[in-house]
């Protein structure tokens, strides 16, 4: 049992900081010591958090390198979008239509992960990360050509703006509301997205990935990672769970784009491009591939970093740059791990818990 | 380490089993078994019958098709010709997957363990399909989640315990000693639930005793769950010592066939192994 107990506390410690994280957020936000940009940054990077959570599902704990997740985000940011401007007459409460939007967003974002999913996961390695980066190009570009609008109480879509009907539909006396514009992106109509939101979606993906991973099925999703023929082996439907992974990750990843554009007043396609794929990818990659907590921090300071280094104007991204290279070259530094460990164990030591035992065999 | 010695006895379709599987029906027969990879005959007509309870040899010279006939068992090929016939059932147009959960469970020549996972967690994913509960019940711990996941720790610490193991369920798989990692991917194996176990070449990197004590407790799996089992193996004090039927291969095909006594005497296995009398005086 004292595995369990370890994982236990692991987890433990994750939740924690997250709350504890929220709580001082929310003292200082109300005791108005935050900036606006820090204000600002709030949403954003519970964003980026879930994002991160979410890929690492795929690619840390199914071991697949995923570069089209942003695909998914967008495709739940777009559908919360649709979602929440259906929903305007409906559900008055603002915390109910966010929470609908999400799972709206969600779900469609789930079922792309399917669509998805059914031909890339019969590839693998470079192969599988090259077609999800070209379906969330595809994504992308669909989105950016795509109008949606309200028609009196009926969603109209189409390849073609519907501007002409616009107009002929207000002369009729019909509410006409375009939600989706093409290019020029969705018109959010009123900002649902809250911090508190932030924090529970939080929350609500690091129980589903951390409860996932501790089970039977995420067991079967890390031994197909570990060892595929072996799996099979052991009679593991090795499609049945990459198809998990990767549509939970999905799943994940559109909630968190609706609360994303929820957060704005207008959306683009092409704030969901590669870009934001790579950047959540380097958030998993620097926060240690399958260790959600190192997910969250990363996502977290990364975040913040370009806004703490806009004193810098011009150098700001080069400083950010040279700041990834130097957390990966010593993370990744084998005598940085020596002296971590070292010092942990004389942390240990310190403490006076000679209860440990010894490892080797 | 002394048992009475089996009889084996011929039955209608050309094999032995031993006496006391005759009533039940064969565990394995295979049947003009054949695979080739682009002309080249890997395996070509085998013939080969396993009874309920038998503890089965296949050996020969490197290079002979052993491990292939392994991979045309549990359908990581399939072959070319012949049939499979496991428990009476033929297995064609299963996959590695059903076949496993048929009852077929296999060792690596090579280790293939989930080396990042602990040593319990692995038994555990041997354990995947005869503990069921569905994902959400995982992700929300229902009840369910709780319930099965306490009896296969259990069940997995019971397993482990075959091989003196239980204290090692902690550590890493990758961690291992080598001798310990096999017997690891033996309770893997058998924590499928198999009628047939194949190990391919358990004795692989153990020394002398801990050979002496593989022998044993794989009779006593043998014993224990009333199953199969059919090893590959080079060390022949292993083979001679537990298996009551043996079969031998030679360049893809089957030269003989037979007791431990019978194979010892045989000429043509001899010639196999060490070349031709002549020429080893020449």
């Amino acid at each position: 049992m004292k595995k369990m107990s370890k994982t236990f506390i692991n987890n433990a410690i994750t939740y924690a900081l997250v709350i504890v994280a929220f709580i001082v957020m929310t003292i200082l936000q109300n005791a108005g010591v935050l900036t606006r940009s820090m204000k600002g940054q709030l949403i954003p990077i519970c964003v980026y958090i879930v994002m991160a959570v979410s890929l690492n599902l795929v690619v840390g704990i199914s071991g697949e390198l995923c570069l089209g997740h942003a695909g998914f985000m967008s495709v739940g940011a777009f559908t919360g979008v649709v979602a929440a401007a259906c929903l305007a007459g409906g559900v008055p409460n603002p915390t109910l239509r966010l929470i609908l939007a999400m799972i709206v967003g969600g779900l469609i974002a789930a079922v792309a992960g399917v669509i998805i999913g059914v031909p890339v996961l019969r590839l693998r390695g470079d192969y599988l990360a090259i077609v999800t980066l070209a379906f969330g190009e595809i994504i992308r570009n669909v989105i950016n050509c795509l109008y949606v609008a309200l028609d009196g109480s009926a969603l109209r879509m189409s390849f073609n703006t519907p501007v002409v009907q616009e107009a002929a539909r207000t002369a009729e006396g019909i509410p006409f509301q375009v939600l989706i514009n093409g290019p020029q992106g969705a018109t959010v109509a009123t900002k649902l997205a809250t911090f508190t939101m932030g924090f529970v979606l939080i929350i609500f993906s690091l129980i589903v990935v951390l409860n996932l991973i501790n089970s039977r099925s995420g067991r079967a999703i890390m031994a197909i990672r570990d060892n595929r023929i072996a799996a099979e082996s052991v009679g593991i439907g090795v499609t049945k769970y990459k198809m998990m992974a990767f549509v939970i990750s999905a799943a994940l990843a559109g909630m968190a784009g609706a609360l994303y554009s929820l957060n704005y007043s207008t959306v683009t396609a092409s704030k969901f491009k590669f870009d934001t794929s790579i950047l959540v990818l380097v958030f998993v990659v620097l926060g240690g591939i399958g260790n959600i907590r190192g997910s969250i921090i990363a996502a977290t300071l990364l975040t913040v970093l370009p806004e703490l280094l806009r004193a810098f104007n011009d150098y700001r991204m080069l400083i950010y740059a040279i700041v990834l290279i130097l957390v990966m070259l010593t993370t990744n530094n084998p005598r940085f791990k020596q002296l971590r460990e070292s010092l942990a164990e004389k942390l240990r030591r310190g403490k006076g818990a000679g209860n440990e035992s010894e490892g080797g065999v | 380490m002394s048992e009475q010695k089996t009889r084996m006895v011929p039955i209608p379709s050309q094999g032995i089993i031993p006496e006391r599987d005759l009533n039940a029906t064969p565990v394995l027969e295979c049947r003009h078994l054949g695979i080739e990879f682009g002309g080249l005959k890997a395996v070509d007509d085998f013939n080969l019958t396993i009874g309920k309870t038998e503890i089965a040899g296949l050996i020969g010279p490197n290079g002979a098709g052993k491990t292939t006939i392994f991979n045309l068992l549990t359908k990581v090929y399939h072959p070319t010709s012949g049939t499979i016939l496991f428990n009476g059932k033929e297995t064609s147009g299963m996959n590695t997957v059903q076949v496993n959960r048929a009852g077929i469970a296999r060792t690596f020549q090579n280790i293939r363990l989930f080396s990042t996972l602990s040593v319990e967690d692995n038994v555990k994913i041997g354990l995947h399909n005869s503990m069921k509960y569905s994902t959400v019940s995982g992700i929300l711990r229902l009840p369910g989640y709780w319930k099965n996941e306490k009896r296969m720790h259990e069940r997995a610490l019971e397993l482990l315990s075959i091989f003196d193991m239980q204290d090692l369920a902690n550590h890493t798989a990758g961690s291992l000693p080598y001798g310990a990692q096999r017997r690891l991917e033996i309770v893997r194996a058998l924590a499928t639930g198999p009628k047939l176990l194949l190990l391919d070449e358990p004795a692989a990197g153990m020394n002398p005793s801990e050979t002496a004590e593989l022998m044993v407790n794989i009779r006593k799996i043998r014993d224990t769950f009333q199953i199969a089992v059919m090893l590959i193996e080079h060390d022949m004090k292993l083979v001679m010592g537990i298996c009551e039927g043996i079969a031998v291969l030679n360049y893809g095909r089957l030269i003989a066939k037979g007791t431990p006594e019978e194979i010892q005497k045989n000429p043509v296995v001899v010639e196999a192994y060490l070349g031709k009398q002549k020429e080893a005086d020449a």
